[in-house]
């Protein structure tokens, strides 16, 4: 009986295998994906030579387990390829990570479906992307949110100065707070989040020695980006501790902040997107992070010809890629003109935002 | 005539064809309404599991977890047991693989059989959690195992934490040694010589340079072999498959029933664990990291148990079929564009359905009342 099932189970696959091949060629209509494959397959055998032989055809990009709709990066990324796509006409598609095992199976995916670019979105994906880029030298590889040490020749890192938009947070922040108290949420503690948490004490920093009284900054991490319970239990606290302005830099984390926020009506700063819709009553602002924005660019330089491989790119205020979310009904129109002011100072040069706790030192002690 | 078609529709692999065409009919008319060629999607299903050989070879990395899970949860059943914490025990098992293949580094020979037994031992033991409640308290064996699931996905996530395993920088740990590596092959992909003499056969190349292809399926086959095997020719399968069909009879006939409820949570657990500690030593990343929610290894296992009808020689092709619908499921996503929750929403049909199959037991039988009401 057992025996049955199984060779049942194994002749039903076969049997669909053929019915979808056969519905596949008669019918015509998915033969041109079939085709495309084979065109890739072509080039692969003609060059062995380097990225950009001319301009791009297909781009994609592949998730962290986040998913697609992550209201973060992984959305960002997406929004830019499909802008790149009605620019410049070519092709983008994404795939999805459940499993973190699944970033090497799906960068074979896109490899084998033809991409010229694929962009890794996040840091966890960045050792799948070197294992694959060291196979196929006709690919170019971009991951968000990392800096090579050594990048290859067909490897990019993209990175942003989170810390001006943190700066520039934290300056609203400091001239928001009523009670000299604010506080600071990280998810993990990393090089990335040090960069949110450290911009953002020296714009509250900042901030009060403008205004000429000391403002105290609790910073706390929740170890996780992804528990919004924990995340609220925390800010739960700095609020009933004094507390009256909350940043967080923690993902799904977070929510649980920007929850705290509405329930205690305390105001709170989003983070990576305009998070004012989550409560439009208690958001202050947004410290965003147009991932879209390098994504476009870097697609866009690739698709003209560029060889865009073998270094790392850091994207900031300066080009548009961090900064405050444009609705500020929220932010007194003194504080939101003075902030629009030290924007321009910090994009000008004149004010380096700090990104770690050495350089936020030195930056206090200068100030 | 109709007998035969009654008889045909009793036997349970008819129903799980049956379940499976269903499955298909249900995605096909999802698709068609959010706008997808159905015909498209499902040849792009398939393309992506056969087309190539390294997509079979993916296929059966996939797969090899879950059929371990699943038949973890089918010998727990055919026990008497309803193991909802096999997710549970795999992460168990890869927490305990971790620590070992992070901390010791012997040679392959000393270190791969230390981190599979290390997660086997992991997973065991959680298990007995659940055997012991249910033997000695009598507590509901799906309510503990399933909060264990979670107590398991928090302590994984403490686990990452640690300062002697936690990556900095990164939100895992450090990956194992390489030499609990069970990859194909690991040491000549790593170097340009053993790339390039890879290289040189197309087909072997291609599946060993491309893919994780490892020796964790040669695991899970003797596993099943082995389940097979105790079940059927042992006394000790006898005792275990005797409490599961009647416990006060096997207690009368004197058989110790808790004993052997411990021990059946114990094997269901070492082979969640097994599981987990295959995952580790045979796909990249090979660490741990933190986990935002279940990564399904083990919902999966109950899903392919289900479809096996809790056969152990059913659960190593329903593990196929599931890996493979799961690897090619991404295809449908690159190539048609439609979400692969589409092939979540095709599997579930599929259990469902097979789960339906008493159903169809019940209406043949009607049929066949009907036919003889007729025949008179």
């Amino acid at each position: 009986m057992r025996k049955t099932v199984a060779i049942f189970l194994v002749g039903a696959m076969m049997a669909m295998t053929f019915a979808g091949c056969g519905n596949s060629s008669s019918n015509g209509t998915s033969s041109g994906s079939g085709d495309t494959t084979a065109v890739t397959e072509a080039k692969n055998e003609e060059g062995g030579e380097q990225t950009n032989v001319g301009a791009v055809s297909k781009i994609c990009t592949i998730t962290d387990t986040g998913g697609i709709n992550d209201q973060s990066f992984n959305q960002s990324v997406w929004e830019g390829l499909q802008q790149v796509s009605k620019d410049t006409g070519v092709e983008v598609s994404y795939l999805e990570s459940k499993q973190t095992s699944e970033f090497i199976t799906n960068m074979d995916k896109m490899i084998d479906a033809g991409n010229q670019l694929i962009w890794g979105n996040g840091y966890t994906v960045a050792d799948a992307t070197l294992e694959a880029a060291q196979l196929n030298l006709d690919v170019t590889f971009g991951v968000i949110d990392f800096a090579f040490s050594e990048a290859p020749e067909n490897v990019f890192g993209v990175t942003f100065r989170a810390q001006e938009s943190s700066f520039l947070a934290g300056y609203v922040a400091g001239r928001t707070t009523t009670t000299d108290h604010v506080g600071f949420v990280g998810g993990q503690k990393s090089d990335t989040i040090d960069a949110f948490e450290w911009g953002y004490k020296a714009g509250v920093a900042y901030a009060g020695k403008e205004l000429g009284k000391e403002i105290q900054v609790d910073s706390q991490y929740a170890e996780t980006f992804a528990d919004s319970a924990k995340g609220k239990a925390i800010a739960n606290k700095m609020y009933n501790s004094g507390a009256d302005v909350i940043f967080h830099a923690a993902g799904g984390t977070g929510l649980g902040v920007i929850e705290a926020a509405k329930e205690a009506n305390k105001w709170v700063i989003g983070v990576d997107r305009d998070q004012a819709y989550l409560a439009p009553d208690n958001v202050l602002t947004s410290a965003m992070k147009n991932v879209n924005v390098a994504v476009i660019d870097l697609s866009t330089k690739m698709f003209n010809g560029e060889q865009i491989g073998g270094q790392n790119y850091e994207y900031g205020l300066a080009d548009g890629s961090v900064g405050l979310a444009e609705g500020h009904d929220n932010i007194d129109d003194k504080v939101y003109e003075d902030t629009m002011k030290l924007q321009e100072e910090l994009k000008a040069g004149n004010i380096t935002a700090p990104a770690n706790e050495e350089e936020y030192n030195s930056y206090v002690s200068s100030l | 005539m109709i007998e035969k078609i009654t008889n045909l529709l009793k036997k349970q692999i008819v129903a799980i064809l049956l379940a499976i065409l269903c499955g298909f009919i249900v995605a096909a008319i999802i698709l068609s309404v959010a706008g997808y060629n159905p015909m498209e999607a499902f040849s792009a299903l398939f393309r992506g599991i056969y087309s190539k050989p390294k997509y079979i070879a993916n296929t059966i990395i996939k797969s090899t977890p879950i059929i371990l899970t699943g038949l973890s949860v089918a010998f727990a059943f055919k026990t008497g047991l309803f193991n909802m914490g096999a997710e549970g025990q795999y992460i168990m098992g890869t927490i305990a693989s971790v620590t070992v293949g992070v901390l010791f580094d012997f040679p392959p020979v000393i270190q791969i059989p230390l981190i599979l037994l290390a997660g086997m031992v992991a997973g065991a033991l959680y298990g007995a959690i659940v055997g012991l409640l249910k033997a000695y308290f009598g507590i509901h064996e799906v309510i503990t195992s399933i909060m264990l699931n979670w107590i398991a996905l928090y302590f994984n996530n403490f686990v990452v934490n640690l300062k002697a395993l936690h990556k900095d920088n990164t939100t895992g740990t450090y990956p194992i040694n390489d030499s609990g590596f069970i990859v194909f092959f690991d040491q000549m992909k790593r170097t340009k010589e053993g790339q390039a003499s890879l290289k040189e056969s197309p087909f072997w190349g291609e599946i060993i340079l491309r893919t994780d292809f490892n020796a964790g399926i040669i695991f899970a086959i003797i596993a099943v072999i082995l389940v097979m095997l105790l079940l059927k020719y042992t006394s000790k399968g006898y005792q275990l498959k005797a409490v599961g069909l009647n416990m006060d009879a096997a207690e009368f006939a004197g058989i110790p029933v808790k004993k052997n409820i411990l021990q059946s949570m114990l094997i269901a657990g070492a082979i969640s664990g097994l599981a987990g500690a295959l995952v580790i030593t045979g796909m990249s990343p090979h660490k741990l990291s933190i986990l935002p929610a279940f990564e399904n290894y083990g919902w999966n296992g109950v899903s392919v148990a289900l479809i096996a009808g809790n056969s152990p020689l059913g659960c190593l092709f329903a593990g196929l079929l599931f890996g493979g619908f799961l690897y090619g499921g991404q295809t449908v996503q690159s190539e048609v564009g439609a979400p692969s929750e589409i092939i979540n929403i095709m599997l579930g049909t599929i259990v469902f359905f097979v789960a339906l199959s008493k159903v169809v037991v019940i209406l043949s039988e009607k049929l066949e009342k009907r036919g003889k009401k007729h025949g008179k």
